[in-house]
């Protein structure tokens, strides 16, 4: 694959059924302590990638990406998992090596395998085709970006086993598998959700996948969600031990842990004695560092602040894997641009606290301590109180979990589940003594003495070998509907796969989404009125308010409007900007120094900005003085007149006018003074005078007598490169 | 369905008994309690089976998602989930002396549960 084309599904569709996957089992990044970038020496970033987009600054930075030492999640399921294989490639390139994959609504109560491709909704329908194809792509991705991509779903719902042995088949590299998500959240049979989950956590240990818990949903379903910090350690207690003592390592345990609250709560106040208070009780476990969900509207700018704080949390405690949740997650299924923000947004939180707790350390007396005490003595308590109630199931019956009240308060609004109610009640079967399975990475009694087999052998050995030892024995699906399947749903967009004519999209190829940003000088309600009729106007479709933000209530509004665009774009069609064509910087050096060059410049008009133009000019930043072009620079805020008669007395070869307010039109009013002052003085001719400035349009400046305008983004050889060329032609008149 | 527990909260005194304890022995207290908690949950998974889990030894044995949802259901009624859906298909394919799959399939078609039933000394009720 090269980085300039794009993934070929119909490569990936190829000869599935007889894919391999080429390794089991989960991958950490490797830190590289000390690593130098950009003459920068840091403390905890791993190794860096073959292929990435890094942050927008590191243009400053010789386009650096340091690479946290966190493996970092990001969640891609849109519905359609074609197209979320090209929006994880995007996400490696920013820097995911985690890719977990949401299920579609309703598969925890499916009670087997989905086969095929069926489309889904608010997730994706996890089957053995599905997960081939994704893990094929990110084969292919990870060989492009130069680092192991992490492989994730979900062990759970009622066909938890199933889904386990074909996770470990299929090379899947880390799951959820926690039954009291299934009790406490999908209504599922506890006794059947917990015998269960010992076979699907033998399964997974067999495959050396890392698990995750799902704790961090009581968190996001609680109606004070920092009130259940005392039971969450209890859930993940239970969970952690109940994986142990179902035969996997400690270190493929994590926790999934969410700082609970979020400000106007004084969030590290809340939030940072519970993360201390669980990396206390749980060493040895790791640690995923989930983000606050619980509190997330529509405000992309909001929910990214309160996940920067999370992140200082990770730093300042541990996070062996940094789980980002899309900005976007409060208003809709996360779109594209939104995963890779979130990722870049982990990348550029951890990189910057870089070496924190090498110069900051956490307190051990005061009040950190003493609240990290304080829960742990609560979850304590809330185990004491459980095991006086009768046990898990008791205490489950009895609404123990998930109340609204810091334990040991209770408000009696908890989650109750019926021993004998839920989904799959009545299923679980008592083992005779001559119970047998035939297969390895099988959980409890297995009498396979009476083949004559001891208890290390693998009893496998009795069929031939199971699917774990012999890969020809799975039975591959490819297919089960003729209507629902990614077939028919690629062709639906094949043109915008096959030919030259392209859509906006956020989410699907196609999809034709686009988002209007709006400030109107309104209250809210009348704002999204017009936001919607606005959309209207514009001939977009399904127009719906995403975002409301009051400014003031009486002086504006501002409103994001989702629609949809009905046209396509043919590229074909589009005439591109030339692009500058740059002499090296060679060339450039020849020219100087046969043909001494001398600017004078300086920022005019009342305005006192100096970065950019200092940036063209000085050596140290790239600037043209290191082509040995002899520069006079006058500062700022200078008048007209005064730089042009500079340039005269220093008998220049060009001016170079920065100009970066634009309010009325003013900076090119100046450039028009300048050149008119030029012209009164009888040299425009023999002066190259050149604009710059963020908001200068190259075209519109030579309109007012320029010969050349740069904009934002424009680097010293920019700026020297047509100062020779320029030169040039003046010399040949 | 339990009577709703409403209750202030009492941490101040219900926690008193905790206070002589150091970190550390707090820290093994809650492990312990956990423990507690866990075994008989694990307890209860060495000694049962369900359909998912023997639905997924018989994918182990070389089964589609499809093959094995129906041979566990025809398990199921014939009273045999307590020998293990697996172990049926076992049984069956020694006493016929043919493959693995070959017997799954027989069965799935119906074929030869007396027989299994009968090796297994089991009398369907």
């Amino acid at each position: 694959m090269k980085p300039n084309d794009k993934i070929s599904l119909d490569e990936i569709f190829k000869d599935l059924d007889k894919y391999t996957p080429r390794r089991h089992g989960w991958t950490w990044r490797k830190p590289v302590p000390g690593q130098i970038f950009d003459n920068q020496k840091y403390s905890d970033t791993s190794a860096s990638l073959k292929n990435y987009v890094p942050l927008p600054a590191a243009k400053y930075f010789g386009n650096i990406d340091p690479q946290p030492i966190q493996v970092i999640t990001t969640e891609i399921a849109s519905g359609r998992f074609e197209d979320d294989i090209r929006r994880m490639r995007m996400a490696a390139w920013h820097g995911a090596d985690h890719i977990m994959v949401i299920r579609t609504a309703g598969q925890s109560h499916f009670d087997g395998l989905i086969e095929g491709t069926p489309q889904g909704i608010g997730g994706v329908p996890i089957s053995r085709k599905q997960i081939r194809a994704q893990r094929k792509a990110l084969d292919m991705i990870e060989d492009e970006v130069g680092r192991p991509i992490n492989y994730h779903s979900y062990v759970s719902g009622v066909a938890g086993p199933d889904i386990a042995v074909m996770f470990a088949e299929e090379g899947v590299n880390g799951a959820h598998q926690d039954p009291q998500y299934n009790v406490l959240y999908r209504n599922i049979n506890m006794v059947r959700s917990f015998v269960d989950a010992a076979e699907s956590k033998k399964i997974m240990a067999g495959a050396d996948m890392l698990q995750i818990d799902g704790a961090h949903n009581a968190n996001a379903t609680a109606m004070v969600a920092w009130k259940v910090m005392p039971e969450l350690m209890v859930q993940h207690a239970i969970n952690s031990l109940f994986s142990v003592k179902s035969g996997m390592k400690k270190e493929n345990i994590a926790l999934s842990t969410v700082p609970p609250t979020a400000v106007p709560a004084p969030d590290l106040k809340v939030n940072l004695p519970y993360a201390v208070a669980l990396r206390d009780f749980f060493e040895g476990y790791r640690f995923r560092a989930q983000m606050n969900t619980k509190y997330m509207e529509s405000s992309t700018r909001e929910a990214t602040v309160t996940h920067v704080l999370n992140m200082m949390i990770s730093k300042l405690t541990s996070a062996d894997i940094q789980s980002t949740i899309t900005p976007d997650e409060g208003r809709n299924v996360p779109w594209h641009m939104f995963n890779v923000e979130a990722c870049d947004t982990a990348k550029q939180a951890l990189v910057g606290m870089d070496g924190l707790k090498e110069m900051v350390e956490i307190k051990k007396d005061g009040i950190l301590p003493a609240k990290v005490r304080e829960l742990k003595e609560r979850a304590v308590l809330f185990f004491e109180e459980l095991l006086a109630e009768g046990g898990y199931f008791e205490a489950v019956q009895k609404g123990f979990f998930i109340d609204s009240g810091i334990y040991p308060e209770r408000n009696g609004d908890g989650i109750s589940r019926n021993l004998n109610g839920g989904v799959g009640a009545d299923t679980v079967y008592e083992r005779d003594k001559d119970y047998f399975a035939p297969v390895p990475s099988h959980f409890g009694y297995n009498n396979v003495s009476q083949y004559n087999l001891s208890s290390n052998d693998n009893p496998a050995v009795l069929i031939g070998g199971s699917t774990f030892e012999n890969r020809e024995k799975i039975q591959y699906i490819d297919e089960l509907d003729n209507e629902d399947n990614v077939y028919i749903r690629m062709g639906e967009t094949a043109k915008y796969r096959d030919s030259s004519m392209i859509k906006p999209e956020v989410e699907w190829l196609g999809d034709g989404v686009v988002v209007i940003d709006l400030t109107l000088p309104c209250g809210s309600d009348y704002a999204k009125a017009a936001g919607i009729e606005i959309a209207k106007r514009m001939n977009l479709s399904d127009a719906e308010v995403i975002h409301t933000e009051i400014l003031h209530p009486a002086e504006a509004t501002r409103i994001q409007v989702k629609g949809t665009v009905n046209f396509d774009i043919d590229l074909l069609t589009l005439t591109l900007p030339k692009k500058p064509d740059l002499l090296t910087d060679q060339e450039i050096r020849d020219y100087v120094s046969l043909h001494p060059l001398t600017i004078v410049a300086g920022t005019v008009g009342e305005d006192e900005h100096s970065v950019g133009l200092r940036e063209i000019i000085d050596i140290k930043h790239g600037g043209i003085e290191k082509y040995g072009i002899k520069c006079i620079y006058l500062g700022t805020s200078v008048p007209i007149a005064k730089l042009v008669d500079a340039a005269i007395e220093t008998k220049a070869d060009a001016i170079l006018l920065s100009t970066i307010i634009s309010h009325d039109d003013i900076h090119y009013r100046n450039m028009k003074k300048a050149n008119d002052y030029a012209i009164e003085k009888g040299v425009r001719d023999k002066i190259i005078m050149i604009a710059g400035g963020t908001q200068v349009v190259p075209d519109t400046a030579i309109k007012q007598g320029m010969d050349q305008g740069f904009s934002r983004g424009t680097k010293g050889q920019d700026v020297a490169s047509y100062l020779v060329k320029r030169h040039k032609e003046l010399i040949k008149k | 369905m339990d009577k709703k527990t409403i209750r202030p909260d009492d941490y101040e005194s219900r926690s008193i008994h905790l206070k002589k304890l150091t970190d550390d022995e707090l820290k093994n207290y809650f492990w312990t309690l956990a423990e507690k908690a866990v075994d008989p949950l694990i307890n209860l998974a060495q000694k049962n089976t369900s359909p998912a889990i023997e639905r997924s030894v018989l994918l182990r044995m070389g089964f589609s998602s499809i093959e094995a949802k129906a041979i566990v259901e025809k398990t199921i009624q014939n009273q045999l989930m307590g020998k293990g859906a697996g172990h049926v298909v076992y049984r069956y394919s020694q006493i016929k002396n043919i493959g693995i799959r070959d017997a799954g399939l027989e069965l799935m078609k119906d074929s030869g549960w007396s027989l299994v039933s009968e090796s297994f000394g089991v009398k369907k009720s």
